[in-house]
């Protein structure tokens, strides 16, 4: 039973995630990432880490990648845009892309042993043994990483915020931009 | 078969029951509410005072063409009303629906899954409900339901916050995050809405906005919208959606009143561990989401819909820092000892 559920999701995390790479439909490659994050949600689960499941689901595919959804479709990006590259520069990047996985891939099997997982203590599955480790052992990369969040936060405001857009102006919805030609019409839409 | 597998159906299907007449049922009460409250009789035609309304509309929407637009995005156009009813019927595993009952020698907790992770999972699978409006909305090819579908994501992303932070508060003093342990708690020290009403109130409001139910039904918003997302859809496919919302609705209120109102408990009664407490205990719940559901329609019908800027100032600069003051509030609490935990 598990290993059926196992290889069904195992298939399907990474078939739709060649689906993300591949689709030429931005809509499409973003909800074939949701289908990827909650197959490896499953995964997570099966490999007795059901927090790590579920806040793979609540942070990642229910929060960020919705985000991601919402700027595609507020840009109306119908095809894929701006992969105008050459074709001898996408070479260069997947080959050097190619390397630094392998590279990576290398160094991973060099200092490991395989060997057969043991069983998961409780103290490494529950939420308590989780909790306690992150806010003893850890705690310091773990404020670490929330200083981190916070700075790119910020960054991303300051980035967003055009100069001399100071001015906290109420947003309308309706603009007016000649009163003498015509009723106020609605700022116009994409659709 | 399994005979644990086959406790396990029965306790879903008896949950499956419950959530799969919440639609139908509140077809009639949300049109005899509206009249009650506009003062005028509501449906009155079809079996006595408009009783059999629901099985009408039932019929009228199976016979109806089903019509699909030439230019939608066919295969997401037919997947997201499916998606639509996914998170409620998913997520109904993890409400207690009574007391650890012993039938025939063999004793089992009244929830279908008593998950370690409980609340969590709780709201990670609820979360995943805006993707059948955004999908919805982006398959239509309709300018209405985009705009629609773009609300809902901004609406929902924003309100989450507020809504997760507040039942991110009830779980200190309980210690757990099982559901289980929330309604032993309350049974133990009184219902959880007494000492945190700040964090009840958000949950409440926030649970309005992620219900799409006026006064933020801004997704849809049909004097503006038309009927935003869903637009496009008619017949069965529309009647899918009209089924999730109120599928939704019946969740979180069965969440909001597992965590701030003693779920399936009452105060002072304590259930027998048979049959017959399980029965009450379910008896309390539905009860609960009953009520819950009244203020539901109540609200929609008094309350005129908010603006989207307003929508989003209160999401953001009203009920988020609301919501950690109270978290702040009930951690204090706690530490001091005012609040005492379940398992100390």
């Amino acid at each position: 039973m598990e290993t059926l559920i196992f290889v069904i999701f195992a298939a399907l995390a990474v078939g739709s995630g060649v689906v993300v790479v591949v689709h030429r439909s931005p809509i499409y490659a973003t909800l074939s990432l949701v289908l990827t994050l909650f197959s490896m949600a499953v995964l997570f689960v099966l490999l007795g880490a059901p927090f790590v499941g579920a806040v793979q689901i609540l942070v990642y595919a229910g929060a960020i990648v919705v985000l991601f959804l919402f700027v595609i479709m507020l840009l109306n990006v119908q095809q894929e845009e701006g992969a105008h590259a050459r074709r001898s520069a996408q070479l260069v990047a997947a080959i050097l892309g190619a390397i630094v996985f392998l590279g990576m891939f290398w160094l991973a099997f060099r200092q490991t042993t395989l060997r057969a997982p043991g069983p998961l203590t409780e103290e490494l599955v529950s939420l308590k043994g989780l909790a306690s480790a992150l806010f003893t052992d850890y705690l310091l990369p773990f404020e670490i990483v929330g200083l981190l969040l916070l700075v790119a936060v910020i960054g991303a405001t300051v980035a967003a915020r055009r100069p001399g857009a100071e001015t906290n102006a109420p947003q309308d919805d309706y603009v007016a931009e000649d009163p003498s030609s015509g009723p106020v019409l609605p700022r116009e839409v994409r659709s | 078969m399994n005979s644990d597998l086959i406790v396990t159906l029965i306790k879903y299907a008896v949950m499956f029951a419950v959530f799969i007449n919440v639609a139908p049922i509140m077809v009639w009460v949300e049109r005899r509410g509206a009249g009650l409250i506009q003062d005028r009789p509501g449906p009155n035609r079809v079996g006595p005072i408009g009783l059999f309304q629901p099985l009408a509309d039932a019929l009228k929407f199976m016979f109806k063409e089903d019509v699909t637009p030439a230019l939608v995005d066919k295969p997401l156009y037919l997947i997201a009303p499916v998606l639509a009813l996914m998170p409620a019927f998913t997520t109904l595993v993890l409400i207690p629906f009574g007391p650890t009952i012993t039938v025939g020698g063999r004793t089992t907790p009244l929830v279908v899954t008593n998950a370690d992770t409980g609340v969590l999972l709780f709201l990670a699978i609820s979360s995943l409900g805006v993707y059948s409006l955004v999908m919805a909305g982006y398959a239509s090819n309709n300018k209405f339901s985009l705009i629609g579908s773009i609300r809902a994501s901004a609406q929902l992303i924003s309100y989450e916050l507020a809504l997760t932070v507040s039942v991110l508060a009830v779980l200190i003093p309980v210690n757990s995050f099982r559901l289980t342990d929330v309604v032993a708690y309350q049974q133990r020290y009184g219902w959880n809405c007494l000492p945190q009403i700040l964090g009840c109130l958000v949950f409440l409001i926030a649970a309005f906005a992620e219900t799409n139910r006026l006064p933020f039904d801004l997704p849809e918003a049909e004097s503006e919208l038309i009927a935003g997302f869903h637009t496009e859809y008619g017949a069965m496919r529309f009647a899918l959606f009209f089924q999730g919302e109120y599928s939704n609705m019946a969740a979180l209120s069965a969440l909001g009143a597992t965590l701030f109102f003693g779920g399936w408990s009452l105060p002072f009664i304590h259930y027998p561990h048979n049959l017959l407490g399980a029965v009450l205990g379910l008896l309390t719940l539905v009860a609960k989401i009953a009520i819950a559901m009244a203020v539901f329609v109540w609200v929609r019908w008094t309350f005129p819909r908010f603006r989207y800027d307003q929508l989003m100032r209160l999401g953001w600069k009203f009920l988020l820092p609301l919501a950690i003051v109270n978290l702040i509030l009930v951690a204090a609490l706690t530490v001091a000892g005012v609040l005492k935990p379940l398992n100390p």
